[in-house]
């Protein structure tokens, strides 16, 4: 039974880890959904695809260095504290992203900005690959006994939350720019977009004054008292068979799959609405939003059961039925955005044009835009500029942007598609904190645990939009294609664990 | 073992015919990412699967007293 006293201080030390790794996850994400249009400022505009690949490419290097960030700074957390590296890295995390937001474009300091935003994000992905573990061997060294499950999971809900207040700040500073609404999106693509970077400053300092307040964690304190922390704790994780052989397990039984079910859900789910069936960015932001505002209390949820039932199967069925139903899901989705079997309603087709006038460069732009309204409620927008010259020639523009406004009915079909996609992440991620702590010792704990989840999350999981966009773009002749890399991967991980991994939880974590 | 060898290889061929399909830099910048960071992963599971095969996971530790 805990006493009132200890009940306030494990709920202080959840507010805090959990705050701060937010923020991080926020910091990471604002770069992600913004990926198209940092690859308009910073990226050379020869070819769209080239310039989307090319951020995908720096925001899988911000993926591909966590696990250098989990070996750093997990090092750091079994040598001189969990307290002190997790406000390292929120440091680190802060002043990359508001540096992000500070850096000219392209155009004004040529090859110098992409240069500089791969940089920080590269610092960024360190800063990120040593603060989860952190976060999470922090809480449950607090954490009573038999609720482990419970308490990291609310660490687990932060990743999720990250993205949705960056959905979130995202949608409104493009909203609240100019009275306009399309003279604000144009004001947030052309600089607007930096604002979500600096806001970041605001966060890191509230929580930095919240963490300096935290004490250390009790087990490793009274290691280190007792001066049994480890010499060379990468060394000892890695070169030691029987650590290694759990970390090997951690990663192929386990996070490898949790990592791409997660990103599939929040990310090639958010990229599939986007540029494969077309849906307009509002509502696909406004979608994901709703999905995730739903789905997060599960985390907590599968976090609990986990301290009843144990972790491992809850994991398992997650990552079982992500691999059975992904393709139905997705399937649906294409259904849900299609006009193929629906008539035009003729009554409500209208076109609108705006000219632009020649504002002395011999030229005037002329925006189209069509508005095509289905029987089925889907509205297709089209928009088109041409240029007209004041010699009376006309150059109409070849490529058309095309967007789709769902109707109520089919946009509450998406959000609960996306809902089913994230019930699978929270039933496979919810319990894995508390999986991962339960594995290790606690002197060698932040490091063993760090490089599994992030290798899991950052490599296979940060590598899904990616890849999943790549297939796409290899055989053109099938939209789901994508899929089949999380299907797979998950698939693997889900018989590995399956097989090897035990459903017992460990009570004991004070070894 | 042979799952992972097998799939390395084959990632490491489909890379080759890629980028010789379109010798651009952001072709080969891709690819030899991948096959770069699939590497150690794929060594790692090599010694999974060799760890497996002599029943290195028959029995997981139950304290950490058998781990270091």
């Amino acid at each position: 039974m805990q006493s009132i006293s200890e009940k306030k201080l494990i709920r202080k030390v959840i507010f805090a880890s959990s705050v701060g790794t937010l923020i991080e996850w926020y910091d990471f994400y604002i770069f992600g959904s913004l990926a198209p249009i940092i690859a308009s400022q910073f990226f050379p505009k020869t070819n769209p695809t080239a310039a989307l690949l090319s951020t995908l490419a720096t925001f899988a290097a911000g993926f591909i260095v966590r696990p250098f960030g989990a070996l750093v700074f997990g090092r750091l957390g079994d040598k001189v504290g969990r307290k002190y590296t997790f406000l390292l890295t929120l440091i680190l995390m802060g002043g990359s992203t508001f540096a992000i937001g500070l850096i000219p474009g392209y155009e004004k300091i040529g090859f110098l900005a992409p240069m500089l935003v791969l940089l920080l994000r590269l610092i960024q992905g360190l800063a990120l690959g040593g603060e989860y573990g952190g976060a999470a061997t922090y809480v449950a060294e607090h954490a009573p006994t038999n609720r482990r499950g419970y308490f990291t999971s609310w660490i687990q809900t932060t990743a999720t939350l990250g993205l949705l207040l960056s959905l979130g700040i995202i949608l409104i500073t493009r909203k609240s720019l100019a009275t306009d609404p399309s003279d604000s999106i144009r004001v947030f693509e052309d600089w607007g977009w930096r604002i979500p970077f600096w806001f970041s400053v605001v966060l890191v300092g509230m929580s930095i004054y919240i963490r300096l307040k935290m004490h250390e964690s009790p087990m490793f304190t009274k290691l280190k008292a007792e001066g049994k922390t480890s010499v060379n704790p990468i060394k000892e994780s890695l070169m030691h068979k029987a650590n290694l052989k759990m970390v090997l397990l951690a990663l192929f039984g386990a996070t490898m799959g949790q990592g791409v079910v997660w990103y599939t859900g929040q990310f090639y789910a958010q990229t599939f609405m986007e540029n494969t069936i077309k849906i307009d960015f509002e509502q696909t932001r406004t979608i994901l939003i709703c999905a995730i505002v739903v789905a997060t209390p599960l985390f907590i949820f599968f976090g609990n059961l986990s301290d009843k039932i144990g972790r491992k199967w809850i994991i398992m069925v997650g990552l079982l039925s992500a691999v059975v139903l992904y393709r139905p899901i997705y399937h649906q989705m294409i259904n849900v955005a299609s006009v193929t079997d629906s008539q035009v309603d003729n009554s409500k087709t209208h076109i609108d044009r705006v000219l632009k006038p020649n504002t002395g460069n011999g030229y005037s732009l002329q925006n189209t835009t069509t508005f095509t309204v289905y029987e089925n409620g889907i509205t297709e927008k089209k928009i088109h500029v041409d240029t007209l010259y004041s010699s009376g020639v006309e150059k109409p523009q070849l490529v058309d942007k095309v967007s789709k406004q769902l109707p109520t009915d089919r946009y509450w079909m998406m959000v609960a598609l996306i809902f089913l996609q994230i019930l699978f992440v929270t039933m496979s991620y919810g319990p894995i904190a508390a999986f991962l702590v339960e594995l290790f010792p606690t002197k060698i704990r932040y490091t063993s645990m760090s490089l599994p989840y992030h290798l899991g999350n950052g490599v296979f999981g940060g590598l899904t939009p990616f890849i999943a966009v790549l297939l796409g773009t290899m055989y053109t002749g099938d939209l789901l294609v994508g899929l089949w890399y999380p299907i797979i991967i998950a698939g693997f991980c889900l018989l590995i664990g399956s097989l090897y991994l035990s459903n017992k939880t460990d009570n004991n974590v004070n070894d | 073992m042979i799952l992972g060898a097998g799939t390395y290889g084959m990632l490491v061929k489909t890379a080759i015919t890629q980028i010789s399909l379109k010798p651009t830099t952001d072709t080969i910048v891709q690819w030899s990412i991948f096959v770069i960071i699939f590497l150690p992963i794929t060594i790692g599971f090599l010694i999974f699967g060799w760890l497996a095969f002599k029943g290195a996971y028959d029995h997981l530790p139950s304290s950490s007293d058998e781990i270091v």
